[in-house]
């Protein structure tokens, strides 16, 4: 147990360690989401100018959607670009023959990636806060922790699958790694209530647990609580995902060990 | 009471060897990478794996680490299978080959403590400076490793494999890009290690002369399948020959049908 837990350690530093020298490496982690929230969070300030109160409400709405968007695709990054840190150095085979289990491995892509997404939020509700007087605490108080909780979970489940497809396919699938959650985002009912998707199309939403958190969010802002049914079922969607993940993940682990790829990924 | 009960198993551990393989066959598709392959090494041997590009040894090496299933016949390392019991036999075993690397974009330090705290090195950082010191290159450590040269990469993998104390040492051409000096020092440092913890190494190399002096016992492999298998004096003699050199060349040219 304290074995595992000082190899956990060892690779999350392996991953922090990183950011320790790289100023551009460091900025990369806030740089995208910031001018997102920048450019989006002007374009609506000028379009609640036009005309009123209706708007405000899509002001708040798009503020929170963007910061929520971004704990998801973060998540999921976090997970499969460490994997791939380590196939693209050729470091893999390494890390594989170590004592390290492949379980510690993933659960300290999930720290790092966690540590990121603390990092991530809490800048963007500053530079939220300070451009356009939105307070992300005051909006979601406490909602906040159980929703940005599902996201994390969601998003290391993808985050997880991605890193399947990269050990069954290597460089070949390497676009996915930043597709995979664009996949998933016309039907999570981000930017627009999941009324507005033709019934067909929501049928898929309903599938994912992302929907309900962002569905969660919107009732939060207008109604003040969050019905806790959103909670459930977006966590008995994760909990399924997450397990299925597993199984994949395991499934293209050993399907590489048995064909001899584990051993050349990273050489292709 | 107890005591009795442990002390046969352990001498026994002691005399076991660490590694055996019955009829190891691994096919890609319709080539067949290693046929039956049938090996063992024992603690404080060192024995060579040659064989010419293609012939298997990659492959058997990667069987042995668990990164790889056979496709058919038996293979274990320190009692256990390598496929199902990785986790038991991975503190004890290590490997390094000059095609495999540590993150470049980590420092010499910070890849070794990485790989300390990986295998749960008691006192790394002394066990650290002692190989940097072995293996002359503790002017490097605070160099990011993506830096170096091929050679300086070389030896700081096979210092991480080191870092364990394993019984057991997998090394795919290791040497194969140092300079003669730098391939003799690590040779003698290798060997010394080797005698002084009673090692067992699964060693493999294109350089003949390097093998002749490393090895004391050689297991020719081609297209799979092995050739021969002895003591250096003794290939030499049924292959007519002054040089290991010799016997390669002669197993290679003549592919299956030469036996000495
Ligand atoms: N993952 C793989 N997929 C298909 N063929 C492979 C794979 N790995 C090795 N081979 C083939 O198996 C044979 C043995 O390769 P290898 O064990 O790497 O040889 P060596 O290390 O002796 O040079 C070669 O013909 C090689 O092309
Ligand atoms: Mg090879």
């Amino acid at each position: 147990m304290m074995d595992s837990l000082s190899r956990i350690n060892a690779m999350f530093f392996r991953y922090a360690c990183l950011h320790k020298r790289s100023l551009p490496r460091t900025l990369e982690i806030v740089f995208w989401p910031v001018m997102e929230l920048l450019v989006w969070g002007f374009v609506t300030l000028y379009l609640q100018r036009l005309s009123d109160s209706v708007v405000f409400q899509a002001v708040v709405f798009l503020i929170n959607a963007m910061i929520f968007w971004d704990i998801l695709y973060r998540s999921q990054q976090g997970v499969s670009i460490s994997f791939v840190e380590d196939i693209w150095t050729q470091n893999i085979v390494n890390l594989l023959i170590s004592p390290l289990r492949i379980s510690e491995w993933i659960i300290a892509t999930f720290l790092y990636g966690l540590t990121k997404i603390i990092v991530i939020t809490s800048v963007l509700s500053g530079i939220a806060f300070t451009f356009y007087q939105f307070n992300l605490i005051e909006k979601l108080g406490l909602y906040l922790i159980p929703l940005m909780a599902n996201l994390l979970l969601f998003g290391w489940a993808l985050g997880i699958v991605t890193a399947g497809l990269v050990i069954r396919w290597g460089h070949a699938v390497e676009a996915l790694i930043w597709g995979i959650p664009f996949l998933i985002q016309p039907f999570s009912a981000i930017f627009y209530p999941l009324s507005t998707l033709p019934p067909a199309l929501q049928l898929i939403s309903k599938l994912l647990p992302s929907t309900y958190v962002f569905e969660g969010m919107r009732f939060v802002i207008q109604n003040r609580r969050l019905p806790l049914e959103y909670f459930l079922i977006a966590l008995g969607l994760n909990t399924v995902y997450f397990v299925l993940a597993g199984l994949f993940f395991n499934q293209m682990y050993h399907g590489a060990r048995a064909s001899g790829r584990l051993g050349k990924l990273g050489m292709d | 009471m107890w005591h009795n009960f442990r002390m046969p198993s352990k001498s026994r551990a002691e005399h076991e060897p660490l590694v055996v393989t019955k009829n190891l066959c691994r096919t890609y598709g319709r080539i067949r990478a290693l046929q039956n392959l049938n090996l063992s090494l024992r603690r404080g041997e060192i024995l060579g794996l040659l064989g010419p590009n293609g012939a298997g040894k990659t492959t058997a090496i990667h069987i042995l680490l668990g990164l790889l299933a056979a496709t058919s016949g038996e293979a274990s390392v320190l009692g256990l299978s390598p496929f199902k019991e990785r986790h038991q036999i991975a503190k004890r075993v290590n490997f390094s080959s000059a095609y495999v690397q540590l993150p470049s974009n980590l420092k010499v330090m910070e890849n070794l403590t990485l790989y300390a705290k990986l295998y749960g090195v008691p006192n790394s950082p002394s066990k650290i400076q002692e190989l940097l010191e072995l293996f002359e290159i503790t002017h490097l450590r605070n160099r990011i490793t993506g830096s170096l040269s091929a050679g300086e990469k070389t030896r700081l993998g096979l210092i991480k494999c080191l870092l364990n104390d394993p019984l057991l040492l997998l090394l795919d051409e290791p040497t194969v890009s140092l300079d003669p000096e730098m391939a003799d020092t690590v040779r003698k440092i290798l060997k010394r290690i080797q005698r002084e913890r009673n090692m067992g190494i699964l060693y493999t190399s294109h350089n003949m002369p390097e093998v002749q002096e490393m090895c004391d016992r050689i297991l020719f492999i081609h297209q799979g399948r092995t050739i021969t298998e002895g003591l250096p004096g003794d290939i030499l003699k049924a292959f007519e020959s002054q040089t290991l050199e010799q016997v390669f060349i002669k197993i290679v040219r003549s592919g299956d049908l030469i036996s000495p």
